[in-house]
């Protein structure tokens, strides 16, 4: 299982807001793959998947403010893409 | 501040006046062949005059009603930048620099933070003291808005910018909140009280552009 989580977005930035969901539970997704865009007040970033798998578990909701360092998403890895 | 020890190399496209949705796309492909290993690229443009409204923007920042504002021929864009509404009009330089932020310690706020100097700089050149407003992104003379920063950034490599308002009708302005605050927005050439040449301004943010993220102009 591999986590998704919120990367460090640099010095003083502790939060962002789910802006949209790329992905729904049971999508195959394949690595660097856009999952989520997280917005800050000034700038938006996509984060992506580190490898290739099976969308297990999104554990947020558009609109939800989020802390740093949170797992968004869950990958199932080993599906065959 | 960004400390940036390595140069890089970037090339400099000149898109001119061009609708907004058309520097879109092009920033698009820049960022996909930025991920492909192609060079740096900043995109310098005016857009005929749009509003356009970041993810967090709010519809009552729309200081009349949005039929009217089509109804003159203005567009409105809802788009995937940071930020809330602005205003891109003929005479303001906006700058769409797509570079690999793993060069600058993927660190965003810093990034804004440069982009910033980079209007301090230019605007310094014309003899005017701009400054950051403490808790806001931005570049302001005196509690007047001169430049707007929103970005989006994809695998670490940005897009969207900078605008600055050179030589902008600020009377659209008065139909939002720009950036949901409420503040009055200048440009260069109301405060220098002339027509500022687009093209010596672009040559200086050049220059400061090189100066301030360490890039080789190629």
């Amino acid at each position: 299982m591999e986590s998704i989580v919120l990367p460090e977005l640099g010095e003083g930035i502790e939060k962002a807001t789910v802006a949209c969901l790329d992905c729904q539970v049971g999508d195959l997704v394949q690595a660097d793959e856009d999952l989520i865009e997280m917005v800050t007040d000034k700038a938006t970033f996509n984060v992506s998947a580190s490898q290739s798998g099976k969308v297990k578990e999104i554990l947020v909701k558009e609109g939800q403010e989020v802390e740093i360092g949170k797992t968004l998403i869950l990958i199932e890895t080993g599906h065959a893409i | 501040m960004l400390e940036i020890k390595t140069v890089t190399n970037c090339k400099i496209k000149d898109l001119g006046l061009i609708p907004y949705n058309e520097a879109y796309d092009i920033q698009k492909s820049h960022v996909d062949a930025v991920l492909n290993g192609e060079p740096q690229t900043v995109l310098f443009c005016e857009h005929p005059s749009v509003f356009t409204l970041g993810r967090l923007a709010k519809e009552e920042n729309f200081l009349i009603p949005q039929d009217e504002i089509l109804s003159r021929g203005i567009q409105i864009c809802h788009i995937n930048r940071g930020g809330d509404v602005t205003l891109h009009s003929p005479g303001q330089l906006v700058i769409y620099p797509i570079l690999d932020l793993t060069n600058l310690g993927k660190d965003l706020r810093s990034y804004m933070r440069t982009l910033e100097q980079v209007a301090i700089d230019l605007l310094c050149d014309f003899d005017i003291v701009a400054n950051r407003f403490e808790g806001q992104t931005g570049v302001w003379v005196s509690n007047q808005k001169i430049a707007s920063i929103g970005i989006g950034v994809r695998k670490w490599i940005s897009f969207h910018g900078l605008a600055i308002n050179v030589n902008t009708n600020l009377d659209l302005f008065s139909m939002i909140r720009p950036c949901n605050l409420d503040v009055e927005i200048t440009s260069v050439s109301k405060i220098k009280g002339r027509f500022i040449i687009m093209d010596e301004v672009k040559r200086r943010v050049v220059n400061h552009l090189s100066q301030n993220f360490n890039l080789r102009f190629i």
